[in-house]
């Protein structure tokens, strides 16, 4: 590549992300990163003013599709793209409908046929995104797929950090709960690493996934080993079924050992954070103390959703716009291989 | 009918042979292995200088998916598959629909085998009736009907009280019991080996332990009743382990490894291709240390064979989300290439041990014919082209289906054509015309 080239590249990352999905964390550089999150808060001033809407995805149609359950992000979804004008439509296809016959590849052609510009996505097995990015055109969103990744709630967690720390680098951040089967931690712990950040994660070892030091972090089944002196404390959701897996006892049991209590929270730094993605089980991995105390920011993160969804499809349609013939021949090349 | 195959390194392990030598064949069957034999009035066919002469090559495991799943394979796609491939012969698993548990389907089998003419097809029949894991099926039935083995393929024996007793009856007529051996419970709804590359991509796992009980079960039962038993497509280094032990204390355990399980590792999961269905194989591919044992295995003699596992499925089936796409690839058609490059070509074997693992010792082990050029036995040869410069092509393999994650690979070796009773079923378009 010559300089002049790399020079360009340069600066068109300033703008826009040079790809045509966010399909993960893992995929992003720190520069990335910090692009979104830069962006995203731009987003944010836009949810301050008496008309909350500005024309940057106008014409654009946006697909949510939705296989799981979601309140939370899907409804953070729609709003960001009404935000930014996008005409959008949700879809929540339970999986009854998979087992009809239609498949998933099937399924999204056939809104492809519409022309939609982008596909976000929630689906329940991992690497569903990476799949339809190989079969569709549209820039695809992952909002969720399996145990894999939730690229935008790390965002968001990053971002509603960087509010408060300024920056992430240095921090220690301890993530307690279900992490084998987490989505958001996988998400959140390519995302903390990237950008400097100290991560431990805990939980009882029948919920730690294998090998998991070589993603750069500590693990312990301790949990006043993860909160102490800690910046950011976030908690994963414990699933109600997991007791059946037979992960741990009873989810009383759960309370006892890695709940997170006021007492525990004394180990933290004085200007701990506490995040939670949501849905909360109070009185499982949290205390309600807790989670309506003063060093909870879990509403926050909710608000700051929105903002960071807007930056990603905002840059990524500039992405698409931008990169339209070439991503148009990769795409179809693709499918043929298919 | 007489023909001289003359010019070749002959390479027949079983009889201490590995030199350039001539074999004449007479009736379909091999007369005279030796040096520069009289032409007579043979028809000779030069063997150009570099090929290998050696014994049919025998798969014994694959799946042919008829009858019931014709979509996936048929009998006659999947010898001609085989023979492209090099095999003269296979064993077909019994998960067919319905499974292969009586006389009625084994003989199916084998009346599409003999309309299709290639390779000698041998079936494998049910452990269990339905394979459903609780009455044992009608074995002597299968054994008088053709079948060479049992097994409950796809899924383990369900106790091991009726492996206990499949063992005890099975080895009454001198059957191996085969076992895809897999503790279920461990084993969960995993989709792919539990490491660092299966927790990366948010995969459930399965570990090699799983694997290993089952083989140290079997082990453990072909102790206590003296029967022959063979673990189907072993992945994980405590399984060979469990293997070595058994066979240092005089167990009768046999073993195969599947190319894909000595080629590749669970890092295939995530790159070239995320997410990529032909990486989802069961038992799925392991980690590095455990590919390496299985190399190692091959190396110092504990592993007996090598088969493929060749299970065919339609590009709709895998055309689908990782999880939900089914387990396995075809095999018969790169067996040979991967393994010249990755076993004879890197240093680690030579051909005469090479042929053991592909010819001689599946025929021991099932007790079916070939696996020697000794007179009298079918003429059924295989002629490897050692350094042959192969690319492989999904779109072109002969099988039904294209499920191979080797697409696009260059590989250093392959098959330049197949004998089957002294009949030429196969020649290789790329070894050029008129060589063989």
């Amino acid at each position: 590549m010559s300089t002049t080239s790399q020079e360009l590249d340069q600066k068109q990352a300033v703008t826009a992300l040079r790809r045509k999905d966010l399909l993960g964390i893992a995929e992003l550089s720190p520069g990335e990163i910090e692009l979104i999150l830069d962006t995203a808060e731009a987003m944010k001033e836009v949810g301050t003013r008496p008309i909350k809407k500005v024309p940057a995805l106008r014409g654009k149609t946006v697909v949510n599709l939705f296989f799981e359950p979601s309140t939370r992000t899907r409804t953070s979804f729609e709003i960001a793209e009404k935000r930014l004008s996008a005409d959008t439509l949700s879809i929540a296809i339970g999986t009854s409908s998979v087992v009809k016959g239609e498949t998933l590849a099937d399924t999204a052609l056939n809104l492809e046929a519409m022309s939609p510009d982008m596909i976000v996505l929630r689906h329940a097995s991992s690497g569903a995104c990476h799949f339809l990015s190989r079969v569709c055109r549209s820039a695809i969103i992952n909002a969720g797929d399996g145990m894999h990744e939730h690229p935008t709630q790390a965002l968001l967690d990053a971002f509603t950090i960087r509010e408060r720390k300024k920056q992430l680098a240095g921090l220690k951040v301890a993530i307690v709960g279900d992490l084998l089967h987490s989505r958001v931690l996988r998400s959140n712990i390519h995302l903390l690493t990237k950008l400097g950040a100290d991560v431990w994660v805990c939980g009882p070892p029948t919920l730690i996934p294998t090998d998991i030091r070589r993603f750069g972090v500590t693990p312990t089944s301790v949990v006043e080993e993860a909160v102490r002196d800690a910046d950011v404390i976030m908690l994963l959701r414990i699933q109600l079924e997991r007791m059946e897996g037979a992960y741990f006892p009873s989810l009383r049991e759960y309370f006892r050992v890695f709940g997170m209590t006021e007492e525990r929270l004394l180990l933290a730094k004085s200007d701990v954070m506490i995040m939670h993605p949501g849905p909360m089980n109070r009185g499982v991995e949290i205390a309600s103390e807790v989670a309506d105390g003063p060093y909870s920011v879990i509403l926050d993160q909710v608000a700051n959703g929105v903002a960071v969804r807007m930056a990603v499809l905002y840059l990524l349609a500039g992405g698409v716009e931008h990169e339209e013939a070439a991503y148009g021949r990769a795409s179809r090349r693709s499918r043929e291989r298919d | 009918m007489k023909r001289l195959l003359t010019g070749g390194r002959v390479v027949d392990p079983a009889n201490g042979i590995d030199g350039v030598h001539d074999v004449l064949i007479e009736d379909g069957r091999i007369a005279r292995v030796g040096r520069d034999l009289p032409v007579d009035d043979a028809t000779v066919l030069e063997i150009p200088s570099g090929l290998v002469v050696c014994p049919g090559l025998i798969d014994m495991h694959v799946h042919l998916r008829e009858p019931g799943q014709e979509h996936k394979e048929t009998v006659a796609s999947g010898v001609a598959s085989a023979v492209a491939g090099g095999f003269t012969a296979v064993a077909c698993m019994p998960n067919t629909t319905p499974v292969n548990d009586n006389a009625n389907v084994t003989l199916l089998i084998l009346a599409k085998a003999a309309e299709a003419k290639l390779a000698h097809v041998y079936p494998i029949g049910a452990v269990s009736k339905g394979s459903k894991g609780e009455l044992l099926a009608d074995i002597a039935e299968l054994k008088q009907a053709g079948c060479v083995a049992i097994t409950d393929d796809g899924h383990p024996v369900a106790t091991a009280l009726l492996m206990r007793r499949a063992l005890e009856y099975a080895g009454m007529f001198g059957m191996p019991v085969i076992e895809h051996c897999e503790d279920p419970s461990l084993k969960g709804d995993g989709v792919a080996h539990e490491g660092f590359h299966a927790a990366s991509l948010g995969l459930r796992g399965i570990p090699g332990a799983a694997e290993a009980l089952g083989v140290e079960r079997g082990v453990l039962l072909s102790e206590l009743t003296g029967s022959a038993f063979h673990v189907a497509h072993m992945s994980a280094r405590a399984s060979m382990r469990a293997v070595r032990n058994g066979k240092d204390v005089g167990v009768r355990v046999t073993c195969e490894v599947a190319p894909h399980h000595f080629t590749l590792t669970d890092e295939a999961l995530g790159s070239p291709i995320p997410y990529d269905t032909n990486t989802k194989m069961n038992p799925p591919l392991r980690e590095a240390a455990d590919r390496d044992a299985m190399l190692a295995g091959i190396v110092d003699g504990t592993v007996d064979v090598i088969a493929t596992d060749h299970a065919p499925h339609h590009y709709d089936e895998k055309k689908v989300e990782f999880d939900r796409a089914p387990f396995g690839i075809v095999g018969l058609e790169t067996a040979v290439p991967l393994s010249l490059d990755r076993l004879v070509h890197s240093g680690l074997i030579r051909l005469p041990r090479l042929v053991e693992l592909l010819s001689t010792a599946p025929a021991r082990i099932l007790r079916v014919p070939g696996g020697s050029l000794s007179p009298g036995s079918p003429a059924d040869i295989t002629i490897l082209a050692p350094d042959l410069k192969v690319r492989i092509r999904a779109s072109q393999l002969r099988s039904r289906s294209k499920n191979t994650p080797f697409d696009g690979w260059e590989l250093r070796g392959g098959v330049a054509a197949t004998i089957i009773h002294g009949r030429t079923v196969y020649v290789n378009p790329e070894m050029g015309s008129g060589v063989i």
